[in-house]
């Protein structure tokens, strides 16, 4: 199939109804309102259902049900829609429901703003609903792989039966890029026979609950889950290692944010300095692996993001202390400039006091 | 570029490039006139990548920017606020005026406020097509997208613009491609093609004398180097 031009809020909408989509329950906010729009005019067209709720947390709410009756579901929103949303997907995933929840991030905290921001990391990866869950966080530095990635979420959720988060900061909602629609590698995925979808009679009732009051059970559960987790970390973390063959300085960053360090790193492969990058695509699970190859000949890591710093902790966890690591973050919709980012590089490598 | 219509307004689909070629438009004309230019931003419903963004670059080519009653900042982004300071655009016949209209039938609605103000013969109304935008891939598209903006805005469309592209990987074949497209729907409608856009390096080699309309060398304004 060739290109076509779209926004990155109608390619995910497209994208999802291409992997399998059928019901979307959602609620408007900035800058992700493209997305439910282009659901509401497509979804019923490819025999699905689009329904706007009267608020995210009825969204989420529904996106449980939709789930526990075995439909392909998904919810969008932008951080403070996801902020409410997170009791559900808590609950989604002690009841061990598959479902794809997309969080295109504006700035906070509270209202915020409506430009681009990163600030939701610790929101995504920690979450802000209660007990020992995790997901599988995605974040897309592109058009081509966010699409690539939206198509394989069901497929994902489904596997594993859990929620999967896709997040891209307002930029990456807003942008126009060309793209092409690929189909994912095929999953084996299990049967659903754990559905509430009528018993006809024939078997025992399914139960979809994530209320375990009997403390050994809940342990059971939670341990069963961590399995799982730790399946999600062996599989599904992805990141890019770019120009990491000998670098002087190592740069992190994910999403619209790490397009600009490769600007950064191109700049300074005209003065003969080389500059790498680890672009985690997902950051849960975070890719430490990357972190513990970086070679002997890097001085540092400098941590870039688009917020006062949050996945740097991350870093500081997957550097375990070996490499000095420096931080450099705009906030509130202000998107980092590449010469503050050349700057910082220098100051690090010694060469600008 | 100066004998267009003293009020050129511009539309297009969202993300045929109407905003960069209104942009560029305005940058090219203020090289070639002595007139005061004026570019009014009508678009109350994209968030991100309004002309008004580049207010900076056009007013230090002495390029008047108008949008929202509270200026081009993005503070005001979410409230569909047009600024009464748009009519002179309309009224005033010293300026030069470029209107950069909202994306769709319903972007483009804020238009229709200012009929009263347009005569046959002493305006343009340019519609920018991308032929790699789903809604203007073909013919049929291209025609129902021009109808239904003519009628929310009481105007008729009196040039076509190939702006077909896809970003940076713009080939000349690409803008072959949608001039194809561009031609018929000349022909269907009875509208001349007026310009044919193109990143420059691409502009540089399109062969004028293949197509209708006139070059028009595009420089991405509205998007970051890094993006």
């Amino acid at each position: 199939m060739s290109k076509v031009l779209m926004k990155g809020n109608e390619a995910i909408a497209e994208a999802a109804i291409r992997g399998g989509c059928k019901f979307f329950f959602g609620y408007p906010i900035t800058p992700q309102n493209e997305l439910p729009e282009y659901m509401s005019r497509e979804l019923p067209k490819n025999g699905g259902v689009f329904l706007q709720a009267e608020s995210e947390v009825a969204a989420i709410n529904m996106v449980y049900g939709a789930a526990g009756a075995g439909g392909r579901v998904m919810t969008s929103s932008s951080s403070p829609g996801i902020a409410l949303k997170q009791e559900g997907i808590s609950y989604i995933a002690g009841a061990n429901l598959p479902a794809v929840i997309v969080n295109i991030v504006r700035g906070g905290p509270g209202l915020g703003g409506i430009q681009p921001a990163q600030s939701d990391y610790n929101q995504v990866t920690r979450g802000g609903g209660d007990g020992d869950y995790k997901m599988p966080v995605f974040v897309p530095a592109n058009l081509q792989e966010m699409v690539d990635i939206m198509m394989e979420a069901f497929d994902i959720a489904d596997y594993y039966r859990n929620p999967v988060m896709v997040v891209g900061d307002g930029m990456i909602g807003q942008m126009m890029e060309p793209i092409e629609f690929k189909k994912p590698v095929p999953r084996e995925l299990p049967v659903k026979d754990w559905i509430t979808n009528g018993t006809k009679g024939e078997r025992n009732p399914n139960i979809i609950n994530s209320l375990f009051l009997e403390a050994s059970d809940l342990e059971n559960h939670n341990l069963a889950a961590q399995e799982k987790y730790a399946d999600m970390v062996k599989n599904e973390t992805r990141v890019e290692n770019y120009n990491m063959e000998k670098p002087e300085l190592v740069l992190t960053a994910y999403g619209t944010t790490s397009r600009i360090c490769k600007n950064v790193i191109a700049e300074f492969k005209k003065e003969g300095i080389e500059i790498g990058l680890i672009r985690p695509i997902t950051v849960w699970p975070f890719p430490h692996k990357a972190f513990e190859d970086i070679p002997e000949s890097a001085k540092g890591i400098l941590v870039v993001e688009m917020s006062q710093g949050q996945m740097i902790d991350d870093v500081k966890i997957a550097n375990n202390g070996r490499l000095p690591i420096g931080f450099h973050g705009r906030s509130g919709g202000m998107i980092p400039d590449p010469q503050d980012i050349i700057l910082k590089v220098k100051e690090m490598l010694g060469g600008v006091k | 570029m100066l004998k267009d219509n003293r009020i050129r307004i511009i539309i297009g689909h969202y993300g045929s490039g109407k905003s960069e070629f209104a942009v560029n438009y305005a940058m090219k004309l203020s090289k070639i006139s002595d007139k005061k230019i004026a570019l009014a931003d009508l678009d109350v419903v994209n968030p991100y990548f309004r002309s008004r963004e580049r207010a900076e670059i056009l007013e230090n080519e002495g390029i008047e920017v108008i949008s929202s009653v509270k200026g081009n900042k993005f503070n005001n982004l979410n409230i569909p606020m047009v600024s009464a300071g748009v009519l002179k655009l309309f009224q005033n016949e010293e300026i030069e005026s470029i209107i950069d209209v909202g994306g769709d039938a319903i972007g483009a609605r804020p238009m229709g406020r200012y009929k009263n103000y347009l005569t046959d013969g002493k305006y343009d109304m340019f519609a920018v097509i991308n032929r790699y935008r789903a809604q203007t891939a073909d013919l049929e598209g291209a025609v129902k997208h021009i109808k239904e903006i003519e009628e929310v805005t009481n105007a008729k469309v009196t040039g076509l613009i190939n702006n077909t592209h896809l970003l940076r990987e713009t080939t000349v074949e690409d803008v072959l491609f949608g001039q194809e497209l561009v031609e018929e729907v000349a022909k269907e409608l009875n509208i001349p093609v007026k310009y044919v856009c193109a990143i420059e390096n691409i502009a540089a080699d399109l062969d004028a004398t293949s197509f209708n309309g006139k070059v028009f060398p595009i420089k991405l304004y509205m998007r970051p180097d890094w993006l």
